[in-house]
């Protein structure tokens, strides 16, 4: 834009400098994810990531995503683990642990994977800056309208999955005594 | 609110991919690296989190609602992957009294 003035200038710089130190800390957080040793602090540093997603959605405008993201994520599926963790009862003796060899395999596997992906990213040669044209895209407003036009068939028939997936978790985590019996 | 709209201007697309395509690495890694199943768990949620973030970039760039809607859709699923995964997790430990992945080899041959 030609004619911004010095107050947006301003705005803007600010804004870039968040997301990129957001951006750092969404790898950082996600890589002690996966290095952490302790599956709690993994969970708590899940919780971190997303936290720092949520402000990536909100940078986008996207304050519909913004809020789901918080409450489905951080509220429902993380609370869920932890939960989980409760009811597994994890000793620090009982982290299984894999051989130096195997870890450097799979860190040498995934680092090859994100050097494909950059690489094949460079030749596209997409690098565009990311511009909101239409400032209400991402409000509830405009996408319930999207929502309950163009994909209202899917929509319910995610709420068939959703119920399926609910009958399915309680058949599961029940304790079937006799069937376990039978298994074992 | 205006100054909000108008902020991210200035940050290329490519950004957002090369965060995404990171992120993405690093839940794979996550995935070959432990053998503890939740955390296996933890990082198909951190792959699924890297990919909604880069369809909602591609949404903005674009100025087509779908990608937000389709960022919804995965919200859902992955809520209720996790509801069963975590389910059949508890499942296997009340079995086999162990969450290490490597204890589940009965399938191989």
């Amino acid at each position: 834009m030609p004619n911004l003035k010095a107050g947006q200038k301003y705005i803007e710089n600010i804004n870039m400098i968040t997301f990129y130190f957001i951006a750092f800390l969404s790898i950082f957080f996600s890589i002690l994810v996966i290095s952490a040793k302790n599956p709690v602090h993994s969970i708590l540093y899940l919780i971190l990531t997303f936290f720092t997603f949520t402000i990536h959605y909100i940078l986008l405008n996207a304050q519909f995503l913004a809020i789901v993201n918080f409450i489905v994520y951080m509220g429902a599926i993380l609370v869920l683990f932890l939960y989980t963790l409760m009811l597994i009862n994890l000793n620090k003796e009982s982290e299984p642990v894999k051989p130096f060899m195997v870890k450097m395999a799979a860190v040498f596997g995934g680092g090859i994977l994100a050097v494909a992906l950059v690489a094949s990213l460079k030749i596209t040669g997409t690098s565009d800056p990311v511009v909101l044209k239409d400032p209400g895209l991402g409000l509830v407003k405009n996408l319930g309208k999207v929502l309950f036009n163009e994909f209202l068939l899917p929509f319910e028939v995610s709420s068939v999955l959703l119920l399926s997936a609910m009958v399915g978790a309680v058949l599961l985590a029940t304790k079937d005594t006799k069937e376990t019996k039978a298994i074992n | 609110m205006e100054s909000l709209t108008n902020a991210i201007q200035a940050v290329p697309l490519n950004h957002y991919i090369i965060l995404s395509a990171l992120i993405f690495s690093i839940g794979v890694m996550g995935v070959l690296l432990r053998r503890n199943a939740i955390v296996i768990f933890m990082s198909v949620e951190l792959m699924l989190n890297s990919v909604n973030l880069l369809l909602t970039a591609f949404s903005v760039y674009r100025g087509d609602a779908a990608g937000q809607v389709f960022v919804f859709f995965i919200m859902a699923l992955a809520a209720a992957e996790v509801a069963v995964g975590l389910a059949i997790i508890v499942m296997i430990y009340r079995n086999t009294n162990s969450i290490d992945i490597n204890v589940l080899n009965r399938l191989k041959w």
